[in-house]
C-alpha cells in the first residue's frame, strides 16, 4: 500500500516524468487513433511507426548530433513519405493495400536498420541512444521530452476539438462531406499528419512495434461501449491514460519491467475484456440475445404444434405426449423439454398424465402465431406472386418477428382474409 | 568468396525461398499483414519454449512458436468473426498484445532467457557461420541454421508440391473449393501453420522484419510480372535469392546489418518492376492507352 502511496504522491521527479509522459502520450494517440480505426486504416499506424527509423538515422547522419527537434523532423518526414508511397503503390498498380503496407513497412524499416547499424559500427561516439527509437524507453523520459509530449498532445487535442465536426463527417460519410463542399483532401492530409505526429512522438517511449497498439487498441475497445463518436473518443483517452498510469506504476514497483509493453499489455486486456463483456455489442451479450431468441422460437413452435394438433380434431383442450409433438415437429429433445417447462411456468401449457395441453391463454398465444404465419403466406402469394407451395418456409421464420403494427397493416392490405393459400382458416383476433 | 560469406548467403537464400513461396499465397489472399502479425506474435512462443526446455533446443522452439503463430491467427479470426472487431483492428490488437507479452516475459526472465530485443527485430545473420553443427564423431556439418532452414524448405516444398491444387483453389475461389469438398478452414490453418514454422526457423537468423520483407516483397514484385501462379512462385523465389546475395554485399560495403540490406534490395527490386514491368508497370500502363488509340 505504501508503494502505491509513494507512487501517487509523485515525490520522485523521475516517477513524475514517466507518469505524466505516459499519460500524455497514451491519451493523445488514443484520440487520433479513434479516427484511424473508424476509417479502417488501423494498420497504417504500424507502417508509419516502422518508417520513422530511417528518418531518425538520416537526420543524425546529416547533422552528426542528436538534436531532438531535428530527429523529430527527420522521422516526421519519412513517416509521412511512407504513407504517400503506400497510396501511390495502391493507386498506380494492382498491388492491394495490405501488401503495400507490409512492403513499405518492412523496406523502410530495413533501410533504417541498415543505416542504424552502419552508424553504430562507424564508431561515432555520439550515436548511443539512437536505438531508443527502436524499443522506446519510457523510463528514460526527462523534463525536455515532457515539454515536447505536452506540446504535441495539446496540438493534437486542439486540432481534433476545432475540427471535430469535419473529422466526424470524414470518418462516417465521405460522400456527404464531399457534397457539402468540405475540403476532403486537405482534411485527410491533416488527419494523416496528426497520426504521423502522434506516432513520431510516441515511438520514443514505447518503440516501433508497440506504437500501433497505442493508436488502435484503446479505440477498438472504446468502440464496443458506445455508438457516439464524442463518447468513444473520451472513453479511449481515459482508458489509455489509466493504462499509462498503471504501466508507469508497474515499472515503478519492479524497475526491471519495461513501461511500454506493460501499458500495451494492460490496454490489450482491457480491449479483450470489452470485446467479450461489453453490453449490447460484446460477444457474450450477443450470444445471450441469440440464445433468448432461439428459445423463444422453440416455445412458439411448440405452441403452434399443439394448436395444429387440436385443429385437426376441432378441439383444443386435448393432451399430447412428447412423442406426438415430436412426430409432428422434429426438434432436439432436450431443447423441447426445457421449452415445455418454461411454457408451463408461464401458464401457457399444463401437464397431465397423458401429456401436455394448451391452457386458454396458451391457445390465444398459439392462435396469434398461426395467424401471423398464415397472413404472411397469403401476402406472399397475393402480392409477390410466390407459388403457394413455396411460402411455408419463409413464413416459418417471419412469424416470430412480426409486430402487432405490421400485423394490422397486413390485415388491412389483404382485406381481412379468413383463409390462407392452403385453405386453412386464419384464426381471428380474440 | 570465402566460406563464411557462402554460408551467410546460402542461409539468406534458403530463408528467402521459404518466405517468398508462402508469401505468394498470402498476398493473393490479401493476408500480407497477417504474415506480419504472425512474425511478431511468435515471440512469446519462443520465450516460453525456452523457459520450459531450458535450452535453445530447436524443436521445442519451433513447436512453441508454431503454436503461438496459429493461436495468433485463431485469435484474429475469432475477434473479427465472433466479436465483430474490424479486420485490420483485430490484427493490430492481437499481434501487439502478443509481442508485448513476449517482451515482458523476456524482461521477467532476463537471467534465464538468452534472447535480446535487437535480435528479435532484425536478427544477426552474420553470426550464422559461428554456430557449427559438429556430430559426436567430430564431423563438421556446417552451420546449424542452414540445416534447420533447409529442413523447413523441404517440408514446404513437399507441402506446396503435394497440395498445390488445394492451396490454389482455396486462395482463388474459396466457394468453388468448398463446393468440391475442400475445407477452406483446414487449408487456411495449415497455411498459417506453415507461415509460423517458417517465421520461427528464420527468426533467429534474420529477425521478424526481414521475414515480413521477404514474405511480402518478392511475391509483390512477381505479382507485377506475371499472372500465372506457378511462374509467380518461381520468380519470387528467384528474386528472394538474388536479394539475399545482393544484400550481403551491400551490407559489407556499408558495414551494416545484412537483414536490413536485404530488405533494401527487395525494395529496389520492387521499385524497378513497379516502374518498368512490361505488363503492369507504370511506364507500360501509361503507354497502353496511347497504343490502343493509334490502333
Amino acid at each position: 500500500m505504501s508503494t502505491l502511496w509513494d507512487f501517487l504522491s509523485m515525490s520522485d521527479a523521475n516517477v513524475r516524468y514517466v507518469t505524466i509522459g505516459s499519460v500524455l502520450l497514451a491519451a493523445s494517440s488514443a484520440v487520433v487513433g479513434c479516427f484511424t480505426v473508424l476509417r479502417k486504416r488501423a494498420l497504417v499506424g504500424d507502417a508509419v511507426a516502422h518508417a520513422v527509423l530511417p528518418g531518425v538515422c538520416l537526420a543524425f547522419m546529416l547533422t552528426g548530433e542528436k538534436n531532438p527537434l531535428i530527429l523529430l523532423l527527420g522521422s516526421f518526414l519519412t513517416g509521412w513519405l511512407s504513407l504517400v508511397v503506400i497510396d501511390v503503390i495502391t493507386a498506380k498498380s494492382r498491388i492491394k493495400e495490405d501488401t503495400a503496407i507490409g512492403l513499405v513497412l518492412s523496406v523502410f524499416f530495413g533501410i533504417g536498420i541498415l543505416l542504424l547499424t552502419s552508424i553504430q559500427h562507424s564508431g561515432n561516439e555520439n550515436q548511443s541512444g539512437l536505438d531508443k527509437f527502436l524499443f522506446g524507453s519510457a523510463a528514460a523520459l526527462v523534463g525536455q521530452d515532457l515539454i515536447t509530449f505536452g506540446a504535441v498532445a495539446v496540438l493534437l487535442l486542439l486540432s481534433v476539438l476545432l475540427l471535430y465536426k469535419e473529422f466526424k463527417l470524414l470518418s462516417f460519410d465521405l460522400a456527404y462531406a464531399r457534397t457539402i463542399g468540405l475540403p476532403v483532401r486537405g482534411l485527410e492530409l491533416l488527419l494523416t499528419t496528426l497520426t504521423v505526429l502522434a506516432v513520431v512522438v510516441g515511438i520514443q517511449s514505447v518503440g516501433v512495434v508497440l506504437m500501433s497498439a497505442m493508436l488502435i487498441t484503446p479505440a477498438a475497445a472504446a468502440r464496443f461501449w458506445t455508438d457516439r463518436l464524442g463518447i468513444m473518443i473520451v472513453l479511449a483517452a481515459v482508458m489509455s491514460a489509466f493504462c499509462g498510469v498503471a504501466g508507469a506504476f508497474v515499472s515503478f514497483t519492479a524497475p526491471a519491467m519495461p513501461t511500454g509493453p506493460w501499458i500495451v499489455m494492460l490496454l490489450s486486456l482491457l480491449a479483450i475484456f470489452s470485446f467479450i463483456l461489453a453490453p449490447k455489442k460484446g460477444l457474450l451479450a450477443r450470444y445471450l440475445l441469440q440464445r433468448r431468441l432461439r428459445r423463444q422460437m422453440t416455445r412458439e413452435n411448440i405452441l403452434k404444434t399443439l394448436f395444429h394438433l387440436g385443429e385437426e380434431k376441432g378441439a383444443y383442450e386435448g393432451s399430447y405426449s412428447r412423442a406426438q409433438i415430436l412426430e409432428r415437429r422434429q426438434q432436439p429433445l432436450l431443447r423441447m423439454k426445457n421449452a415445455l417447462h418454461t411454457l408451463r411456468r408461464q401458464g401457457l401449457v399444463k401437464e397431465s398424465p397423458s401429456g401436455w395441453a394448451l391452457t386458454p391463454t396458451g391457445k390465444k398465444e398459439a392462435q396469434r402465431i398461426v395467424r401471423l404465419h398464415r397472413l404472411w403466406e397469403l401476402y406472399l402469394t397475393q402480392y409477390l406472386q410466390v407459388a403457394s407451395d413455396h411460402v411455408h418456409e419463409d413464413a416459418e421464420s417471419i412469424e416470430h418477428v412480426l409486430t402487432p403494427e405490421l400485423e394490422k397493416r397486413l390485415e388491412e392490405l389483404l382485406d381481412f382474409p379468413t383463409a390462407d393459400p392452403h385453405h386453412s382458416s386464419i384464426p381471428q383476433q380474440p | 568468396m570465402n566460406l563464411d560469406a557462402f554460408w551467410i548467403i546460402l542461409t539468406g537464400a534458403l530463408v528467402a525461398i521459404c518466405c517468398s513461396l508462402l508469401g505468394c499465397f498470402l498476398i493473393l489472399r490479401r493476408m500480407a499483414m497477417v504474415g506480419d502479425a504472425i512474425s511478431h506474435a511468435v515471440l512469446p512462443g519462443i520465450v516460453l519454449a525456452f523457459l520450459f526446455s531450458g535450452s535453445r533446443e530447436v524443436w521445442t522452439m519451433l513447436l512453441g512458436a508454431a503454436l503461438l503463430g496459429v493461436a495468433c491467427t485463431f485469435l484474429i479470426e475469432f475477434f473479427h468473426k465472433k466479436a465483430n472487431v474490424p479486420a485490420d483492428a483485430s490484427i493490430g490488437v492481437t499481434f501487439t498484445w502478443l509481442f508485448a507479452l513476449g517482451i515482458i516475459l523476456i524482461s521477467v526472465y532476463a537471467g534465464q532467457v538468452d534472447l535480446d530485443q535487437d535480435c528479435v527485430l532484425y536478427g544477426e545473420i552474420a553470426y550464422v557461420p559461428l554456430d557449427i553443427w559438429i556430430t559426436p564423431s567430430g564431423l563438421n556439418l556446417g552451420p546449424r541454421t542452414v540445416w534447420i532452414i533447409g529442413g523447413v524448405l523441404v517440408v514446404l516444398l513437399l507441402f506446396i508440391g503435394l497440395f498445390y491444387k488445394q492451396l490454389y483453389l482455396t486462395s482463388f475461389d474459396p466457394a468453388f473449393a468448398a463446393a468440391i469438398g475442400i475445407s477452406t478452414t483446414l487449408w487456411y490453418y495449415l497455411l498459417m501453420g506453415a507461415v509460423s514454422l517458417t517465421t520461427v526457423a528464420a527468426f533467429e537468423s534474420v529477425g521478424a522484419i526481414l521475414v515480413v520483407a521477404l514474405m511480402v516483397g518478392p511475391p509483390a514484385t512477381a505479382y507485377l510480372l506475371t499472372d500465372d501462379l506457378k511462374k509467380m512462385l518461381l520468380i519470387s523465389a528467384g528474386l528472394g535469392t538474388l536479394a539475399s546475395a545482393g544484400g550481403f554485399y551491400l551490407a559489407l560495403w556499408l558495414n551494416g546489418s545484412v537483414a536490413g540490406a536485404i530488405s533494401v534490395v527487395i525494395g529496389l527490386q520492387f521499385l524497378l518492376v513497379f516502374v518498368f514491368s512490361p505488363s503492369h508497370g507504370l511506364v507500360s500502363r501509361r503507354r497502353k492507352p496511347a497504343l490502343s488509340a493509334q490502333g
